[in-house]
């Protein structure tokens, strides 16, 4: 088997071994992205001579006895990450051109760990959209059918996993930007612990949702990623430590564990076929030990609005920054302050960032402010309260991760049906809990399916267990690409 | 008719931490432009803000100077607005709950003591500046300023002249400065503020329409601009116009105010809580902290020494705004508790002028207070005479010897021997004959003349008001 097909988990053993260096590996990812790549697009950036240095560091660490989980696995990193000596674009005209002087915490602690950096990839501008789409600067394709969209908005990351042009990568998550993409393309995804990941470094969307996270092929992998980047860190004021315990991530059995079933998630909006492979999934895991329960989760209904509110204010108020004044897009010859500031705006984002600063705009206007925001709030409160009750009941839940398979490159041209395909995945972000969405066995359409474990605050480590139990109990993750 | 006018005021004053109030950039003034700066201040995509915990403690010690209630938890909000010199597209400032609340000052006046009520102090970051120059076309930005911690400081409007509002300044400059939390160097911009002004027909309760000045820089200009707004608005209310809602900008080079915008275009900042940072715990310990460094304020000190030690305004109020002399006056007045005006006028006069020609501190020119009230006290026994005193302390400040060693050096005692001084006073008259007969004839203060001249004559040692007694005597018995 080529190299870069393999898993983390086994080339980190091989490195260890000597069986293979840090430098084989990369060179072997940088094939086959100079050979997919055209058909996938999900690079926007890459640079062999820098992955190369990083991964000859990578052997100096293992030479010395000092490696780590992650040391020599190349990492693709989603472009609203900051990665010294690389842009951060965004996917936005806006910031086509940007390269920031700093690297994120997570870059930082890649580097640490030893870790490739193979490149950045793509994403829908400003990490909006689910979808891929909304990137102004490539299409990316599913790796399982090229017509069909890798989802998003850390499309790039789930993409590049899947076809094999990065061992793991980074994606971040505001509403399912990482699980939705990780289902749509047959991969695993974590959406950690609100806080749990330092933000520093991390191009915002909407600050109290945004969340950085790993994305493998295996739950192994996803949780050697996840350890590398959680943590604490001084430069975010809203993280906090994580005591992630990668050793609890793995292993034990299903007996005692409750699994909530949520009716709401199975609802008329989501496919037949992805409800019974779901539900399928959740009787394998009964069979091994794991107890279902019914839980009642009635507040999802408004989720979906209460998301788009908090997410577009808090955008709206976050891409202010981008004015044409100090970096980014500049109009050229504007005639006045305002039309500097406007022709830059306008002509620097895409359709669906205008629409989300307006969106957030209005939401925030006086006036407004107690109609949608302050309501939006109050509900992100009841909604966690909810969650607080149904995890009385239950130790997890277990939905589907999307309503339906990838969606054809083109298909969803309604933004609210657009909106629509987040809504198992937007009650995470808004009661800032960790879920991990894994390929379920079975596909409809030849697409994968995923579906997602919901844990606890700060449970990241045991829905990975379970999610790995899973893993195992199906014989592996059927993932293969066609080419 | 007459008007009343009622004045309220927002101080921005800058806070002078070591680093800047959300990044570790250092918090300085008058450096090369974009020099003190980093991504972090500078807005950059993915960075992220951390409050310096000194803009809370600094704040907190305002609040508890200004007689706040200090609310445990607070939070922190977004004030978005577009400029170039606001790198990030808002402010982060706090909206509904500030860190401090409900509070006053007192005011000592030279007609009184007023008390202004102050109704929130809160933290937040300033901004850059936009940098105009003949050597470029268009505006520059220099960030060196954006994230600068300020405390921005609202009063209720209970001021009702621009005097009033120059007194609130003032006594608001002397804390911020006596706190140590300020620089409070106005041509630097380091508080600058934003006037209320309504005016009222007099007796009327109900408060006219109010028009906000902004821009206003230094004290001076707070008085011209608060008069300008004052009699701007009377003059259209006594011609029968109605005031409208509109925030004026303030030209001090030309003491006019222009219109900035109208209500209908007032903006909407869209406050909504900054997601990036925690909500401000105030602990116990911190209040605690504010509380055991907590000394006399320079306004209630003034008070004190109007009420308590009965100085006039002018001296009571040089003395208390400076922290050194009210020191010393204060260490003074508790050896020699009854002699308050004296020791002012030691204080006010030769060391205040000693202070200022060696540029230093009253507790680094060599004078004691226990020198000073030795000095005093030869003055009052009539062992010296105030002339002589007056070398004494110069020569102490020369020479840092006793006061008894330079009066016995420089024979300075003052002569009160009755013999001695007839022979200087009969010396006196003898070579002002032609003088005495005016005297006799009417001009009578020529006596203070002889008086002078005995002085004179004994090297100031004579002592004065014996030698009036003799010379009245010698003239009307024996010329």
């Amino acid at each position: 088997m080529e190299l870069y097909n393999k898993s983390a988990s086994e080339l980190s053993k091989m490195l260890r071994a000597k069986e293979v260096s840090a430098v084989e590996i990369a060179d072997s990812v940088y094939k086959r992205i100079e050979n997919v790549d055209d058909k996938v697009g999900a690079y926007l950036e890459t640079n062999y001579e820098k992955a190369i240095k990083m991964a000859k560091k990578a052997d100096e660490m293992i030479a010395e006895g000092k490696g780590t989980v992650m040391t020599g696995i190349p990492v693709a990193v989603k472009d609203n990450i900051c990665v010294k000596g690389y842009k951060a674009t965004c996917a936005s005209k806006m910031l086509e051109n940007f390269e920031p002087p700093y690297n994120a915490f997570v870059t930082e602690n890649l580097i640490k760990a030893g870790a490739v950096i193979t490149g950045k990839v793509n994403m829908d501008e400003f990490a909006m959209g689910s979808s891929t789409e909304n990137s102004a600067l490539k299409r990316t394709a599913n790796p399982h059918d090229l017509s069909r969209v890798p989802g998003g908005s850390s499309g790039g990351s789930a993409a590049a996993v899947a076809a094999r042009e990065a061992i793991v990568s980074l994606g971040s998550d505001t509403g399912g930007s990482i699980r939705q993409p990780a289902s749509f393309c047959g991969v695993v995804g974590l959406k950690p612990t609100y806080s749990s990941v330092s933000r520093y470094g991390l191009v915002a969307f909407a600050s109290s949702l945004d969340q950085i996270g790993p994305i493998g092929k295996t739950v192994a992998d996803t949780a050697a990623l996840y350890s590398v980047i959680a943590g604490k860190d001084s430069m975010d004021s809203t993280s906090l430590e994580a005591n992630f315990n990668l050793s609890l991530a793995s292993g034990g059995s299903l007996s005692g564990v409750k699994i909530g079933i949520p009716k709401q998630y199975f609802g008329d909006g989501v496919s037949a076929k992805v409800k019974e492979l779901v539900m399928n999934a959740a009787k394998t895991l009964e069979s091994a030990g794991a107890t279902l329960v019914n839980v009642d989760l009635p507040g999802t209904d408004y989720a979906l609005s209460a998301y788009y509110i908090i997410s577009c204010a808090e955008a709206s108020s976050n891409l202010s920054r981008y004015d044409g004044v100090k970096y980014g897009y500049r109009a050229e010859n504007p005639k006045s302050l305002e039309e500097l500031f406007v022709r830059s705006r306008s002509e620097g984002f895409g359709d669906e960032v205008k629409r989300r600063i307006m969106l957030g705009t209005f939401v925030l206007s006086s006036g407004y402010y107690d109609a949608y925001y302050k309501k939006a709030k109050l509900f992100q409160q009841k909604l966690k309260e909810e969650f607080k009750t149904a995890f009385r009941s239950c130790d997890m839940l277990l939905t589907p991760t999307s309503p339906d398979v990838a969606f054809r490159i083109g298909e969803i041209e309604d933004p609210l049906k657009m909106y629509a395909s987040d809504i198992c995945t937007v009650t995470v972000n808004l009661a800032g809990l960790p879920a991990v969405s894994v390929p379920v066995e079975g596909t409809k359409d030849n697409m994968p399916v995923g579906m997602q474990f919901i844990g606890k605050p700060f449970a990241d480590a045991e829905i990975l267990r379970v999610a790995g139990i899973y893993e195992d109990l199906i014989g592996g993750f059927k993932t293969q690409v066609k080419f | 008719m007459e008007y009343d006018i009622v004045i309220g005021l927002e101080i921005h004053a800058e806070l002078s931490t070591e680093t800047k109030i959300y990044c570790s950039c250092q918090n300085v003034f008058g450096k090369e432009v974009n020099t003190k700066c980093c991504p972090i201040c500078a807005g950059m995509p993915g960075t992220l803000p951390t409050l310096n915990k000194k803009v809370v403690e600094y704040a907190v010690k305002m609040g508890k100077a200004l007689n706040c209630s200090i609310n445990r938890l607070s939070k922190q909000d977004r004030k978005n607005y577009y400029y170039p010199d606001l790198p990030k597209g808002y402010q982060i400032s706090q909206f509904d709950i500030p860190l401090c609340e409900n509070g006053y000052v007192l005011v000592p006046m030279p007609d009184g003591v007023r008390k202004i009520g102050v109704t929130r102090i809160h933290i937040e970051e300033d901004a850059g500046k936009l940098v105009h120059n003949d050597a470029f076309v268009g505006s520059l930005v220099d960030m060196n300023r954006c994230g600068v911690p300020l405390i921005e400081i609202v009063s209720e409007p209970d001021m009702r002249s621009s005097a009033e509002a120059k007194a609130y300044l003032e006594t608001i400059k002397q804390i911020l400065s006596s706190l140590g939390i300020s620089d409070c160097k106005m041509e630097e911009g380091s508080i600058r503020c934003d006037i209320n002004v309504s005016v009222k027909p007099k007796g009327e309760e109900k408060f006219g329409t109010r028009c906000e000045m902004k821009n206003v820089n230094s004290f001076l200009g707070a008085v011209h601009a608060i008069d300008y707004e004052a009699a701007r608005q009377i003059k259209i209310l006594s011609e029968g116009g109605v005031i409208t809602q509109e925030t004026r900008r303030w030209d001090d080079h030309k003491g006019e105010s222009f219109l900035l915008r109208s209500k209908e275009d007032a903006q909407d900042y869209r406050y909504f809580p900054e997601p990036d940072l925690r909500t401000i715990e105030v602990t116990d310990d911190l209040i605690n902290k504010v509380e055991r460094e907590a000394k006399e304020l320079p306004n209630i000190r003034l008070i004190r020494y109007l009420e308590k030690e009965g100085l006039p305004f002018d001296d009571a109020s040089l003395i208390s705004e400076n922290e050194g002399k009210s020191a010393f006056f204060d260490a003074c007045l508790k050896i020699k508790p009854t002699h308050a005006k004296v020791i002012s006028n030691w204080i006010l006069s030769d060391i205040s002028k000693r202070i200022n020609e060696t540029g230093k501190d009253i507790s680094e020119i060599g004078v004691t207070p226990e020198f000073l009230i030795d000095l005093i006290e030869r003055v009052e026994k009539k062992e010296i005479s105030v002339t002589a005193g007056k070398e004494v302390l110069l020569a102490h400040f020369e020479t840092g010897k006793s006061a008894g060693e330079i009066i016995a050096e420089k024979g300075l005692s003052q002569i009160s021997n009755e013999d001695e001084l007839l022979k200087i006073a009969k010396e006196v008259l003898d070579n002002n004959l032609k003088l005495i007969d005016d005297y006799k004839n009417g001009k009578t203060n020529l006596l203070g003349f002889f008086v002078g001249q005995c002085m004179k004559a004994s090297k100031g040692k004579g002592n004065p008001s014996m030698l009036s007694g003799i010379l009245a005597k010698l003239i009307s018995e024996n010329y």
